[in-house]
């Protein structure tokens, strides 16, 4: 009888965020939908009603479903039969609990059978679904899959296969080959055109998670003799017409529910998806982006989970005659495992309203002809949301394997036998700062957004707004940490070399991650004083961070590089 | 081919969640105390139906509930899952129904409803646990009853194909339509609420409830749909004799707080002897027997 929504406060107050009114109002077009379909909102206040009741929903499937499933799946695993792949049963479970609540393609349009929600609400569900099974998060938030078909695909494509996914069906994106891992731009999976014009596929894919899909989104090479990312197309290749096996799937260390398997295409039928050879450039960069906003969700949602486990056993596990949450070297260690939970959060819902507003101007964009302002508005969220994207995946997914190393800690001797569930969560978050791009990939795209300045105006911005007496020394630690981010910028812009910026860019985009997570703190904090806590514990956290990697860059001459080769 | 489905659903106190003060200090159930849900196994009952609905499009299922006006929330609950109307049988001539009044007044709502395929409800409620509703209703309605249903297989040729529960295992039986089905606990879980059907439906209400709120009554208006039927006495015609207390022939004396007081295990050496004994000792103190 858990619900794993109304049990966490913290969520209503992220979705009750001011810029929501503006989304919703964008996104529903001014409620015109409320004519056509009988589920659609009539106001305001109506949609954000309904995002509310539905998210009770998927809390109330996540806690008395998926979570309570999470150990079978994780124990008995999807298998390979005859080249396809078999589920888990208690994957079956849930998924079907999925499908009959009607949780697949929330974010598609009415019109395509789908709930017409934001993404913010959509990611909420993640990061619930998440908290309970990070690895059926990935089959569940392969619906991400469909947003790139609704953007780059045809009308004809968009009407046969996004209902399709609102209805259940599963998809995945297969991209990875033995090969081409983090290069996606060495892709070599042959797409052939036949004189009638269609498409065959042959080759074989890695590491694609849930790759026996219903619908998968395939990148492959469509123009023979290139070698770059400049030939490569997206195929849409529908497993009804048959032509890819499993081969074998992989035996992982965590997320086992989740099948990663290798594809064997043989002629397979498949259909070009948007135009041809703007397959990497274009669409996976787009599809990445919004797979990537998900892992940071699946990283908070495991965050809160192994936060929890940790917290109820150290209320309840006693040591010299007192619980152990009472000794202060366990409660710190609690305090600063809410205080990043709380802020991978704040930033992972700002990340996702961003993302909201420039995907909705676009949308509208194929509708009408954006005015000035709204698209000088539209340019601008898009730039928060390409800064803030590798920002929420990368340091939300650190966290997330920070929280549940700690959760063992706090777990003692027992937090390492398999009987304690934080063993299934260190496991489980350990894929999330490698796949969809490491951590190091993610400092990679957001360093331009270091050296040219979109996280310090953003910074610089929400420091001015007015903040309440009790929160005035903390605000000056912030500005103190932008201060110290903007001088350590400096030094390492003035060098004039890329590669000491290279060196250095993971401790400038940390040290940029910390004070935006701060400031982000403070605004929720401003509206609700549940994140009160949270907000001190983290910026003190975040200034000793910064400090550290302040004083390490300031003393660092570039000569000594020549100790960090091989 | 379609069926119409009447599943019949009562709001329960939730006797699994019971706190210190569940009971009044006269031995009657504090009512304000527990949550109101829908009864567990009217639920089961609930998803029969839902999969008659999937397996035979067209199909229409409606909820039927006696009680006061609130009870309309397990109506919704119903329409969140896949029902497609409903109707809150609520009136004071009601108040006090044993099972044989309120069987009774079920019966006469189902006549009102008419044209019925189907009739399912769960095997019993938590609150009272009698198992009496569903085989009197069809009684009273002349229908023949299938009881302890965990799965209603099919429903082709005016026949249902039931897979029943017994104490040695499971019987499948096939009845004609139309009749009275009863499902147990261990039938399929209900699904979960429907985004879609939520959201269409959460502005669903009886005249009563909507009276207060001139908004959600334009609204009702406006989307016939969403009214869902609140129907009294009157309304189905039913004989006051037979209803509520004076239609009753069961009384409740009292209710016992029966709290168990034993708090060590006692072994019995493995005699026969010994074990009739036990057996005796069982049957003075009114435990078994």
């Amino acid at each position: 009888m858990a619900n794993f929504y109304t049990d966490n406060p913290n969520l209503k107050s992220h979705l009750q965020h001011p810029l929501m009114k503006k989304i919703v109002e964008l996104k529903e077009r001014n409620f015109a939908d409320a004519d056509k379909y009988d589920y659609a909102p009539l106001d305001f206040e109506d949609a954000m009603d309904s995002y509310d009741k539905v998210l009770e929903v998927v809390g109330e499937i996540c806690g008395d479903v998926i979570a309570e499933n999470a150990e079978s799946v994780d124990h008995e695993g999807p298998r390979v039969e005859n080249n396809r792949v078999i589920y888990a049963d208690g994957t079956k479970k849930n998924l079907e609990a999925c499908r009959k609540a009607g949780l697949m393609g929330m974010a598609m349009p009415r019109r395509l059978g789908g709930l017409n929600f934001p993404i913010t609400p959509y990611i909420m569900a993640a990061d619930i679904v998440s908290r309970a099974d990070a690895g059926f998060e990935n089959l569940w938030g392969l619906q991400d899959c469909a947003e790139t078909i609704y953007e780059f695909a045809d009308e004809d494509q968009k009407s046969r296969f996004i209902p399709r996914v609102c209805e259940g069906e599963t998809m995945s994106m297969d991209l990875t080959e033995p090969d081409a891992g983090s290069d996606l731009q060495s892709v070599m999976l042959k797409a052939t055109q036949k004189e009638d014009g269609s498409w065959v596929l042959n080759g074989v894919k890695r590491f694609i998670t849930n790759g026996d899909s219903d619908i998968h989104l395939v990148l492959a090479r469509s123009e023979e003799g290139t070698r770059d990312g400049r030939g490569l197309s997206m195929f849409i290749y529908d497993k009804r017409n048959g032509g890819v096996n499993v081969r074998r799937i992989e035996n992982k260390m965590g997320i086992k529910g989740s099948p990663t398997c290798e594809l064997v295409y043989k002629d397979a039928p498949a259909e070009l998806c948007g135009s041809r050879k703007l397959g990497l450039i274009k669409y996976v960069m787009a599809l990445m982006n919004g797979a990537r906003l998900g892992i940071a969700a699946q990283s908070v949602g495991l965050s809160e989970a192994a936060f929890r486990e940790a917290l109820d056993y150290a209320k309840d596990r006693k040591q010299f005659g007192k619980a152990i949450i009472e000794f202060p070297a366990v409660a710190e260690i609690l305090s600063v495992m809410k205080a990043k939970l709380d802020a991978s959060r704040a930033l992972l819902y700002a990340c996702a309203r961003f993302v909201d507003i420039y995907k909705i101007y676009d949308d509208i964009a194929k509708e009408r002809p954006l005015t000035k302002e709204e698209k000088l508005e539209a340019k601008a969220y898009s730039k928060l949301a390409d800064a803030f994207t590798p920002l929420a995946k990368g340091m939300g997914s650190e966290f997330c394997n920070q929280n549940t190393y700690d959760c063992i800690q706090i777990h003692g001797g027992s937090g390492f036998m398999k009987d304690y569930r934080c063993e299934r969560l260190y496991r489980d978050a350990r894929i999330t700062s490698i796949y969809e791009g490491t951590t190091q990939l993610q400092v990679v795209a957001a360093i331009r957004h270091v050296t040219t300045g979109t996280y310090l105006n953003f910074i610089k911005e929400a420091l001015q707004a007015p903040v309440s007496e009790k929160h005035a020394g903390v605000k000056k630690m912030l500005e103190d940490m932008a201060a110290q981010y903007e001088t350590a910028v400096a030094a390492v812009i003035d060098a004039k070399d890329s590669a000491f910026t290279d060196f250095m860019a993971r401790r400038l985009v940390e040290m940029a991650g910390h004070t935006v997570m701060g400031c982000l703190l403070l605004d929720e904090a401003s509206r609700s004083e549940a994140f009160d806590k949270s907000l001190e514990v983290y910026v003190n956290y975040g200034k000793a961070e910064c400090a550290k990697h302040a004083d390490f860059i300031a003393n660092f001459k570039l000569e000594e590089m020549q100790a960090y080769t091989f | 081919m379609s069926l119409n489905i009447i599943v019949l659903a009562k709001q329960v106190p939730d006797t699994r969640n019971v706190g210190k003060d569940a009971m009044k200090e006269d031995g009657t159930v504090n009512r304000a105390a527990l949550p109101a849900i829908f009864n567990p196994e009217d639920l089961n009952a609930l998803e029969q139906a839902l999969r008659l609905k999937d397996m035979y499009p067209g199909t229409k299922v409606t909820l039927l509930t006696m009680g006061p006006a609130r009870a309309a929330e397990i109506i919704r609950e119903g329409l969140y899952r896949g029902a497609d109307n409903g109707v809150v049988l609520s009136d004071r001539a009601f108040a006090g129904s044993d099972t044989l009044a309120t069987s009774y007044a079920l019966s006469a709502a189902i006549r009102k409803i008419g044209n019925y395929d189907l009739i399912i409800g769960g095997r019993q409620a938590i609150d009272g646990d009698t198992a009496q509703v569903g085989p009197q209703v069809a009684e009273k309605l002349g229908l023949p009853t299938v009881t302890y249903a965990e799965e209603i297989v099919n429903a082709d040729g005016g026949h249902v194909v039931v897979k029943r529960r017994i104490e040695s295992g499971v019987e499948t039986v096939k009845a004609p339509m139309p009749l009275v089905v009863t499902v147990n606990g261990s039938a399929a879980d209900c699904r979960p609420r429907n985004a879609k059907c939520l959201q269409k439906f959460k502005y669903a209400a009886v005249p009563s409830e909507a009276a207060a709120d001139e908004k959600k009554k334009a609204l009702i208006e406006k989307r016939q749909y969403l009214s869902i039927g609140e129907w009294t006495a009157a309304t189905v015609e039913a004989d006051l004799a037979q209803c509520g207390l004076a239609g009753s022939p069961t009384k409740v004396k009292s209710i016992e707080n029966v709290v168990f007081t034993a708090k060590e295990a006692r072994k019995v050496d493995n005699t026969d002897e010994a074990i009739d004994d036990l057996i005796k000792e069982l049957f003075a103190n009114h435990t078994i027997g």
